[in-house]
């Protein structure tokens, strides 16, 4: 049980940080669907950063592989995340099919860049596992020995913290300080907005590589932490299927950073479940998998029945901005 | 009265292409003063305001602040020079509540601390006897709320010259009476204030001069003590000019259509018509006169079955047989199959009617995709009345297939007024067919309709130019505020006596209140 809880947050990090990244897209009015193509970027980027500098130093240090690994998953989920920007805001166009096609780029970028450019730099599927084991999963030292709660909450690797410190930081952003309140007012209003003098172009494209930088780190958690370091070839697709869920989470804990973080614990544990529960067939794992599918798409009703305007999505999310057309 | 000066405007003129929305206006606001700025729809009120706000940029001429040259190239600008603008749209993010709309964009050095922002609107508030309650959600607001908050939210930013756009067409008179005594405690505090307005009797009751505009130009400013409605209803209107549209006798002229008792309410519940009733006849064309939002647009689709009419409205239609026929509760296609046409040219012109990515001949398949035997669209037939209407309405385009947005104004309203005279009507709507038309087009619309009556169609007509008005129309009914407030002979007819009409709804307003 402690081991399948335990699991279950190392599982919801993931989630958690595809959330957070589109939640942040979202607010500034942009519907990202290239998060699930921004998160198997932000993999591919990390396994190259992390994996460049295993193979070329002799004794590494745990330290600087982890942060190289973030730089560039930053780096390579913030590119592509970029790319979505320049069409959706600069060129304004539909933010569906841009995001579409980012995903389904991503996804195949991904899976040609391990397999052809990480995998072929000598010794990388040793070193990296041997990394994902020791540096990523690197649990706080005096916490493991506190039994049953050591076990669910303290033995998790640094990415793990670092979603949560983010979260509990881009709610209070959102709730408490002027960036905040100007980011939400162009994702509510943009032409409110850009009357009271703020840079609503500057917003947007700010938001969104943050966010994509966020997001992809999701996929550099799942590779190096959760898998350990074993970069094998269904990676892609089990991201992009995170990253789907990623984006109904957003739903399900109604842009709301704090509430993502117990929501994306919940879809940790729903997502895993199937593999501890014993004794049920084929089938019913498959049913099992619905279940984070299903939720959301209660709460989504729930939600529009009751019609609260904070937990409506941002009014102008997936419309682009003209000045002219006031 | 202070006389120190707060605002000059000199030699301002502002083109659009090459429609002219203001030229060479020059006018002065003083410290502590309200100036009401009046003009008729389309005289450049809001274009000349929008350009002391920074929306706009004019293309000659100079602005003075306190005797100071100044430039002002966005909304920022203007802030920064104390001019607040209220715009007649509110700009407010709806799940916000009042304090943070008016503390947004707002950049001081402070940190951000929204009990204090409360705290502050409070202040201003009690300074001027506003009502408002900072922590509340905008979405739960009156309109008349809402307002508030714009107006404290332009205070907040330490306006010391505030424009209010038509501050009174969303208010009911009691809470336009609030607004006034705000205005005036702001007037005693320094404040200059100019009020965008066409409604006489308020000009009259709350301002110190009185600035007209009349078709972009600068006509003068009078002293409101010294001034009376008539004067102002004639500076605002101007002298007849001559037209020369040709004006044919009214032919076989037999009742068309019977409107009796029409009401319509908005989704606010306000009525937007009042208890219409008059008569259409064939072979004559009947103009429709009133300030812009006085009932026009639902009459037309009340009659065309796009709008709800309030139980107890008929409107009654004789077909060439002689025969009645109630239209209401009737479906918009089936009206139009019996020959009632509206072809209604909004403000952006695409909005209705057609269909902007799609191309002439299937913007006629619009109205005929039923029509044909096989399951599949019927082409032809649109893609022949599309080459006719290219043909006889000169439209320029490439061809009829490219798409109609591609096309420039008057040969979208060509497009759209050709395709309703082409399914034969026997009364044609049409609403403000010239809009934004240069004069050749225009005449040629004119032309279009007198064809059309002349065949013994009834034709109703919508308009904003009292001129053309006057000139094409054989009889023009005035409507003020949802109610029909007279209709006169076209040959007869004066420009003052319209504008009169068109204004009189609200001084009978006024005594109603009183009266009650």
């Amino acid at each position: 049980m402690d081991i399948f809880l335990a699991k279950a947050i190392e599982f919801g990090v993931i989630f958690l940080f595809g959330c957070i990244g589109e939640t942040l897209t979202e607010k500034s009015g942009h519907l990202n669907l290239g998060i699930p193509g921004i998160m198997c970027a932000g993999a591919a980027g990390g396994c190259f950063g992390a994996g460049i500098y295993l193979t070329s130093v002799e004794n590494p240090n745990g330290f600087v592989t982890v942060l190289l690994a973030i730089l560039f998953a930053c780096l390579f989920a913030g590119l592509l995340g970029g790319v979505y920007a320049f069409l959706t805001v600069s060129l304004r166009c539909n933010q569906n099919v841009t995001g579409l096609a980012i995903t389904i780029f991503g996804v195949g970028f991904a899976s040609f860049f391990i397999n052809s450019v990480v995998l072929t730099l000598e010794n990388a599927s040793t070193l990296l596992s041997m990394a994902g084991i020791n540096f990523f999963g690197a649990y706080l030292p005096i916490f493991d020995k506190m039994g049953v709660i050591g076990t669910i909450f303290f033995a998790h690797g640094p990415l793990a913290y670092l979603a949560i410190v983010i979260a509990i930081l881009s709610a209070l952003m959102l709730r408490k300080t002027r960036i905040g309140l100007n980011l939400r007012a162009v994702g509510e209003s943009p032409a409110t907005a850009d009357a009271a003098g703020i840079n609503v172009t500057l917003y947007k494209y700010v938001f969104i590589l943050v966010g994509s930088a966020i997001a992809g780190l999701g996929g550099l958690c799942y590779v190096m932490e959760y898998m350990g370091g074993i970069v094998g070839s269904t990676v892609s697709s089990t991201i992009e299927g995170i990253g789907w869920l990623s984006i109904a989470l957003v739903i399900f804990t109604l842009w709301k950073p704090d509430l993502a973080i117990v929501g994306s614990f919940l879809f940790g544990a729903l997502y895993i479940l199937s593999n501890y529960i014993t004794g049920v067939t084929f089938v019913q794992t498959k049913l099992l998998n619905l279940v984070p599918y299903m939720v959301t798409v209660i709460v989504l009703i729930i939600t529009s029945v009751r019609g609260k305007k904070e937990n409506q999505p941002p009014a102008s999310l997936g419309l682009s901005y003209f000045r002219e057309e006031r | 009265m202070n006389q120190e000066i707060a605002l000059e405007l000199k030699h301002i003129s502002k083109y659009f292409g090459s429609v002219v929305a203001n030229k060479d206006v020059s006018l002065t606001v003083r410290k502590g003063e309200i100036l009401s700025l009046l003009g008729e729809n389309g005289s450049g009120k809001t274009t000349l305001m929008n350009m002391i706000s920074g929306i706009y940029f004019p293309d000659e001429g100079q602005i003075f602040v306190n005797g100071k040259e100044i430039v002002i190239r966005s909304p920022l600008d203007a802030f920064h020079y104390g001019i607040g603008m209220v715009h007649q749209h509110f700009k407010l993010v709806d799940v916000f509540t009042a304090a943070q709309n008016i503390v947004l964009g707002v950049k001081d050095k402070k940190r951000f601390n929204l009990k204090e922002v409360n705290e502050r609107v409070m202040e201003i508030s009690n300074r001027y006897g506003f009502h408002i309650d900072p922590k509340k959600k905008i979405y739960d607001m009156s309109v008349s709320e809402k307002q508030t908050v714009e107006i404290v939210k332009v205070l907040y930013r330490g306006a010391d010259l505030l424009i209010l756009d038509e501050p009174t067409a969303v208010l009911t008179p009691q809470e336009t009476e609030k607004l006034f005594a705000v205005l005036r405690k702001m007037k005693e505090d320094g404040k200059a204030i100019i009020i965008i307005t066409h409604k006489l009797h308020e000009v009259l009751s709350v301002s110190d001069r009185v600035a007209v505009l009349r078709k972009g130009e600068y006509i003068g400013s009078v002293v409101t003590a010294e001034t009376n409605e008539a004067e102002l209803t004639e500076m605002m209107v101007g002298k007849r000019i001559e037209l020369n549209i040709d004006r044919p006798d009214p032919v076989d002229s037999r009742l068309k259509l019977n409107v009796e008792h029409l009401t319509c309410k908005n989704k606010e519940g306000v009525t937007t018509l009042d208890d219409v009733s008059f008569k259409a006849y064939s072979g004559e064309i009947l103009g429709i006169a009133g300030i812009s939002g006085a009932g026009q647009k639902e009459l037309l689709e009340a009659i065309a079955g796009l709008e709800y009419a309030y139980p107890g409205s008929t409107v009654t239609y004789v077909t060439q047989e002689g025969e009645e026929e109630e239209l209401i509760g009737l479906s918009p296609k089936e009206i139009r199959d019996m020959g009632v046409a509206l072809s209604f040219v909004p403000e952006d012109r695409l909005g209705m009617g057609l269909v902007g990515s799609m191309d002439m001949a299937d913007n006629m398949m619009l109205k005929s995709y039923t029509k044909g035997k096989t399951p599949f669209v019927e082409r032809k037939d649109p893609t022949s009345l599309a080459v006719k209407i290219m043909n006889e309405l000169e439209v320029v385009t490439p061809g009829i297939h490219t798409p109609v947005s591609r096309l420039s104004g008057g040969n979208v309203q060509k497009v759209l007024v050709g395709r309703e005279i082409a399914a034969s009507p026997q009364v044609l709507m049409v609403a403000y067919p010239v809009r934004g038309l240069d004069i050749n087009s225009s005449y040629l619309i004119y032309s279009l309709l007198n064809e059309q009556k002349q065949k013994g169609v009834s034709v109703i007509f919508v308009g904003e130019d009292l001129d053309v008005l006057i000139a094409l129309c054989d009889r023009i009914m005035v409507l003020a505020s949802g109610k029909i407030t007279g209709i006169v002979d076209g040959r007869t007819a004066t420009k003052e006596g319209i504008g009169l009409l068109m204004t009189k709804n609200e001084a009978m307003r006024q005594e109603d209140k009183n009266e009650s």
